[in-house]
């Protein structure tokens, strides 16, 4: 296999692009599931960064354990993602069943 | 060529991220972002990482999504909000604060990333199953083991939340 000529700059410049439009859709909507995807995106933005650096690890002698490490840390956070996704929609759904609506502006409940 | 994929993977992966976040459909929202989380795992498997290319498609657009889209279905939403539709400053300041984290991002990795010719190359059997499995089971075995418990509480205190009040 050829050598990849991907700058890996390119790949923490997409990383950060999408972990920009994360933070718009996370501070602009009021929907809470589009919130959550938009928590999804940042995530995910994120482990671009840790295969970035687990690539530029592998390319050097001697950090191969460094790459598989950032690989695993992708593992984990795919895991902990998926776990809090599970609890997040549940607490929309008790919510919905609460207010009749996930609008996060017409959540007071807890504010007095 | 194979920048030529990764830029194409990034494109697709960046316009149907403001698609997910824009539009006011949430199934459509839903349904951009699984082409999104494709055009991540293509990213990935650019960079000859197999395996994590292969869990970002099983896990996030096999389970993820599948589980927006049935608590999508399950409450029935009509959303008829627009990005930023509601308060105007709030929706400004959210987009400066936005762009100023991202401008951040973008100085920090240009000023600590030298210009080296930093090249991210491949080779055979890096990304691969077989050094993370084994690592898995041997370096990182306690980790391993805990998301499991961790994978249980969340079910266990979804179905408690999501469960009907009894009377």
């Amino acid at each position: 296999m050829n050598p990849i000529e991907i700058p890996h700059t390119w790949v923490l410049m997409l990383s950060a692009i999408l972990f920009v439009i994360g933070i718009v859709g996370v501070l602009l909507r009021r929907n809470g599931i589009a919130i959550f995807l938009s928590l999804e995106i940042m995530l995910n933005s994120a482990n671009l960064v840790f295969v970035a650096f687990a690539m530029l690890f592998a390319s050097q002698p001697g950090m191969t354990a460094a790459a598989v490490s950032g690989q695993i840390f992708v593992f984990f956070v795919i895991g902990v993602a998926a776990a809090e996704a599970a609890v997040g929609l549940a607490l929309f759904i008790a919510l919905h069943r609460l207010n009749e609506s996930i609008d996060v502006d017409r959540v007071n409940i807890l504010r007095w | 060529m194979v920048s030529f994929a990764f830029l194409a993977a990034a494109v697709i992966a960046v316009v149907f991220a403001c698609i997910a976040i824009a539009h006011r459909s949430p199934v459509i929202n839903v349904m951009s972002l699984v082409v999104v989380f494709f055009a991540m795992a293509a990213v990935f498997a650019i960079l000859g990482m197999d395996f994590l290319a292969a869990i970002q498609i099983i896990v996030y657009s096999g389970a993820i999504l599948v589980l927006f889209l049935f608590v999508i279905m399950l409450l029935n939403i009509q959303s008829v909000e627009r990005l930023g539709s509601g308060r105007r400053f709030q929706a400004l300041l959210g987009t400066l604060v936005a762009l100023a984290i991202g401008a951040a991002i973008v100085l920090a990795v240009c000023m600590l990333m030298p210009e080296t010719g930093a090249v991210l190359a491949g080779a055979e059997g890096r990304g691969t199953v077989v050094p993370i499995g084994r690592a898995l089971l041997t370096t990182h075995l306690f980790a391993f083991e805990f998301i499991t418990l961790l994978l249980v509480a969340a079910i266990v205190g979804a179905v408690y939340l999501a469960r009907k009040e009894p009377q």
